[in-house]
C-alpha cells in the first residue's frame, strides 16, 4: 500500500527552523487569497490527520471522510490560526474534534463506555513479564505483525487509544497532546502509562517468540 | 532512595519519556539491575514506542491522497469561483450605481427642453460664446443670424449655459452642431 510522503520515522513532529518559516509564509499566502497553496501547506500532515481520526473512529472509510472534512474546516478557518501552537497541532486538534463529533453521533444509540474519569479506575498492574528485549523491527515488514499491532491498538478504549496515537504514533509532546485532546497533562501521562502497559501485556508474548494465539485479540475484545 | 516495583510501574512511562527527576531516575536504574520483571516491562514499553512510531506501522488507505486532493480542489475552486463572482457582481453594482448617479447629476442641473421635438445637441464647445433671444428656443453663433426675429432682445452666454437652460443649436447658423 503506498504511503503518503512524510518525514522519516522519529522526526515526525520536528520541523527545522527553515521549514517552520516556509510554513508560516505559506499560511500567510493562503490567508491572503491563494487557497491553492493549501495543498502544499498540509502535505506533510495528511497522513497524521488521518491517523488521528482513525485512532478515534477505528473505521478506515469514516476516518478518511473525517480527515477530509477536518482539512476543509482548517482551510475555511485558517484565519483563526493564531500561531500560538504549531500548525500541525492545530490541524490535529481539528481532526480530533471532527472525529469525536462523529463518534458521538455514531454512539447516540449505541453507547460505548467512554468514561472520562477512567483515569481514576486505579493503577494498572502489568500482567505479563515476558522478556522483550530485542526489537525485531524487521517484523514490521510482515503484514500479519502490523495487523496484530494495529489490532492491539484498536482494542484499547478510546481515551487510551487517542492519547497513545497522538503521543507515540504522531509523536506530539505531552503538552501538545494535552492541548489537542483538551485534557490536562496529568491525564495525558496517566492514560499514556496505562495504554503502554496494556499494549505491552498484549504484545510482549508475541514478540518474544512466535506471534502465537496466546493473546488472540480481535476487534473490540479487551483481554485485560 | 529505594523504589519498589509498584512505584517503578507508575513511573515507567515517564522514565521512557525521560520525564523523571534525577534522583528517581537513579533509583529506578538501580531497581532495574535487580528486577527482571521491571526490566522486561521497561524493554517492552520502549519497544512499543519504537514500533508504533515507525512510519511503516501506520498505513493510509489506497488513494487517500488523491481523494483528499480532489475534495479540496472542488472546495477551493468553488470558493474561488464564489470570490470571483462576488468581485464581478460588486464591480457591476458599482458601475451601474455610478452610471446612474452620473446621469442623474447631469440631468438634474439641466432644464427641460423648451421644444417637445427638440433633442439635446451634439457636442458644442462648452466655452463657445453664443446668443439667445428671450423668446427663442435655440441659441445662435452670432446675433446676425437671420433666424433671430427680434435682435433687440438677445443676450450672450456660454454654450454650456445655453444647453443647461434648454436651448438647442440653431439649425441655420450652428448646423455643424445639430
Amino acid at each position: 500500500m503506498p504511503s503518503l510522503p512524510g518525514p522519516p520515522p522519529g522526526t515526525t513532529a520536528q520541523l527545522t527552523e527553515s521549514d517552520s518559516s516556509d510554513e508560516a509564509r505559506l499560511i500567510v499566502r493562503v490567508r491572503d487569497g491563494e487557497p491553492e497553496l493549501f495543498y502544499e501547506l498540509i502535505r506533510p500532515y495528511e497522513r497524521r490527520v488521518y491517523a488521528a481520526t482513525f485512532a478515534i473512529l477505528r473505521n478506515p472509510a469514516n476516518a478518511e471522510d473525517a480527515a477530509q472534512e477536518a482539512l476543509l474546516k482548517a482551510l475555511k478557518h485558517i484565519r483563526q490560526f493564531r500561531a500560538e501552537s504549531r500548525f500541525s497541532t492545530w490541524l490535529i486538534q481539528i481532526a480530533v474534534n471532527e472525529a469525536r463529533m462523529r463518534k458521538r453521533k455514531e454512539n447516540s444509540d449505541r453507547t460505548e463506555p467512554i468514561t472520562q474519569n477512567a483515569d481514576d479506575q486505579g493503577e494498572y498492574k502489568p500482567r505479563d513479564f515476558a522478556d522483550w528485549r530485542e526489537i525485531p523491527s524487521e517484523v514490521l515488514e510482515r503484514k500479519e505483525v502490523r495487523e496484530k499491532l494495529s489490532g492491539a491498538l484498536t482494542s484499547l478504549s478510546q481515551i487510551y487509544r487517542e492519547v497513545f496515537v497522538l503521543r507515540d504514533v504522531q509523536q506530539l509532546s505531552i503538552e501538545e497532546t494535552s492541548k489537542a485532546l483538551g485534557i490536562s497533562t496529568a491525564s495525558v501521562k496517566t492514560r499514556l502509562l496505562r495504554a503502554r502497559l496494556m499494549l505491552r501485556d498484549m504484545l510482549a508474548p508475541g514478540l518474544g517468540g512466535q506471534w502465537s494465539s496466546k493473546f488472540s485479540f480481535s476487534k473490540g475484545e479487551k483481554p485485560w | 532512595m529505594v523504589v519498589e516495583c509498584d512505584h517503578v510501574w507508575r513511573e515507567i512511562s515517564n522514565y521512557v519519556d525521560d520525564d523523571v527527576d534525577p534522583a528517581l531516575r537513579a533509583a529506578m536504574e538501580e531497581h532495574f539491575k535487580e528486577c527482571k520483571h521491571c526490566t522486561a516491562i521497561l524493554d517492552g514499553a520502549r519497544n512499543l514506542v519504537q514500533l508504533y512510531g515507525d512510519d511503516r506501522m501506520f498505513e493510509v488507505p489506497l488513494g487517500y491522497g488523491q481523494r483528499l486532493h480532489r475534495r479540496l480542489a472542488g472546495n477551493i475552486g468553488k470558493s474561488r469561483r464564489t470570490f470571483i463572482g462576488w468581485m464581478v457582481a460588486t464591480a457591476a453594482g458599482i458601475f451601474i450605481a455610478g452610471s446612474y448617479e452620473l446621469a442623474r447629476s447631469a440631468t438634474s442641473t439641466r432644464d427641460n427642453l423648451r421644444s417637445e421635438l427638440a433633442h439635446f445637441s451634439a457636442p458644442v464647445p462648452p466655452d463657445l460664446m453664443v446668443v439667445v433671444a428671450d423668446d427663442g428656443k435655440v441659441f445662435h453663433g452670432a446675433a446676425a443670424c437671420p433666424f433671430i426675429h427680434d435682435k433687440t432682445k438677445v443676450k450672450s452666454l456660454l454654450a454650456r449655459e445655453a444647453v443647461q437652460q434648454g436651448y438647442t443649436p440653431c439649425v441655420r447658423c450652428m448646423k455643424q452642431y445639430v
